[in-house]
């Protein structure tokens, strides 16, 4: 097997045991959901104060989110000895890494599908455009390419949870500040070359980042 | 003597006179400035703290990159002794930062881009202790936060560009573009100069106490093992 072939049954074995168990897509949305309506009590919910506060709120919502699903994406893998089956196969560490990235991509991309039109429903604003869905399909690309190789330092930390987030939030910052700059200037109307400073930004952290990790992720789980 | 205390004498020497001049320099040579008034000498404290929690972060990526292909604690040991002084420089950075925004722009904490940036800095240092605190054993510990200094020093042009672009311009740069005086470069540099000296210093110490910390630790072992 190749190298991409390795990744892709990794991504899908991830896939199809999620399908089965539902556990991070299910929890993880009604998570986000909660959050949005959180949002919409703390701030009073006038159409004026949402467009002030709108592009926050949907990153601060898809922030935590990806904290929560990323949490989880090395659980199971731990709770059943799975990451040493893993690592005895004959697949290279960057195998493994890429394809629990992607398959950490998909299950947040497949919230995100869900809860951007809610929050276009309940906020009544355009979030719903190409524009905001590229920055997300960047910003989130982002998240889980540093947010797996944090994810599988944390699961071998004491009180996981919590290591995850203080690892994850100062590293990802730039992302946010961008997504949320380039998320108000869409609303606002913006054209594609007003997005230019932050999109590439996203996409430069993305790229990046994704190199870093992938060449430093086998020394993260190898023992 | 060794080389280690011809080292250490000749930095703590070479420290004492450097932060005896750029005293002299910040406190009765250099004219103050024209706009901010005497607030400005702050400026020769400001900058240094700044430097140092940069290049701590520096010494932390090479010895963190050295410990993961080499596996020798002596690296690991390098990182975290820079790590140590580092965050306390960056503590500085950001509390001296807000002494000098007070008066300029009249609130204790501005979200200046390079204030904003040393604060996600800090925040990134903080993550480096965090995670060799809380792993299972220290080995992997030590792993983890050279996982975090790598990647934390990748970030931190990145950081450093999306807060500027996120804030616009502020007065702030016009002292690093704009040129300095002659003199007040001049105070700059021995500052600076003083301040790194006193770094390497303060590292040899942890670094040699750090070392002889695990010597008694290995020692330690070796009685309870008989």
């Amino acid at each position: 097997m190749n190298f991409w072939h390795t990744v892709a049954a990794i991504t899908w074995k991830d896939t199809i045991s999620e399908m089965r168990t539902k556990e991070i897509v299910s929890s993880v949305l009604v998570f986000t959901l909660l959050v949005i309506v959180i949002f919409n009590f703390s701030f009073g919910a006038t159409q004026q104060t949402m467009k002030v506060v709108a592009p926050g709120i949907l990153w601060v919502t898809f922030a935590f989110a990806g904290v929560l699903s990323l949490n989880r994406l090395f659980v199971p893998e731990k709770e059943q000895d799975c990451l040493e089956g893993l690592m005895v196969c004959p697949v290279s560490r960057e195998a493994i890494y890429t394809g629990k990235m992607l398959g950490s991509l998909i299950f947040m991309l497949v919230v995100e599908v869900i809860a951007l039109p809610i929050f276009t429903l309940l906020f009544n604003l355009p979030v719903l455009s190409l524009q905001i869905v590229t920055i997300t399909v960047l910003a989130t690309f982002g998240f889980v390419v540093v947010g797996t190789l944090f994810s599988a330092v944390a699961i071998n930390t004491k009180a996981r949870e919590m290591v995850l987030p203080i690892l994850f939030f100062p590293i990802i910052s730039p992302v946010i500040i961008s997504a949320v700059k380039a998320t108000e200037i869409s609303l606002a109307g913006g054209s594609w070359s007003s997005l230019v400073p932050w999109l590439p930004m996203i996409a430069a952290f993305d790229a990046i980042f994704f190199v870093v990790s992938f060449l430093i992720f086998s020394y993260v789980i190898e023992e | 003597m060794n080389t280690n205390n011809i080292l250490r004498n000749g930095l703590l020497i070479l420290s004492f006179v450097l932060m005896t001049v750029s005293l002299y320099l910040v406190f009765v040579f250099v004219p103050t400035e024209r706009e901010m008034g005497i607030v400005q000498r702050i400026f020769y404290l400001m900058v240094p703290t700044g430097w140092l929690a940069l290049l701590s972060f520096v010494i932390i990526f090479i010895g963190s990159i050295l410990y993961l292909v080499k596996r020798a604690r002596k690296w690991d040991i390098l990182a975290m002794s820079s790590a140590e002084i580092g965050i306390v420089f960056t503590t500085l950075a950001l509390i001296v930062g807000s002494i000098w925004a007070r008066p300029i722009w009249g609130v204790w904490w501005t979200w200046e881009p390079r204030l904003t940036a040393t604060l996600v800095l800090w925040f990134i240092y903080l993550a480096y202790f965090m995670v060799r605190s809380l792993a299972t054993d220290p080995e992997r510990g030590a792993r983890y936060s050279a996982i975090v200094g790598i990647i934390g020093l990748v970030d931190i042009p990145i950081i450093a560009l999306s807060t500027t672009l996120w804030r616009g311009i502020h007065p702030g740069p016009v002292i690093f573009s704009g040129g300095l005086a002659p003199p007040m470069l001049l105070t700059l540099m021995v500052s600076l100069a003083a301040f790194t000296s006193f770094y390497f210093l303060l590292l040899q110490y942890k670094v040699s106490a750090k070392n002889d910390e695990s010597l008694i630790n290995t020692l330690r072992e070796s009685i309870k093992s008989r």
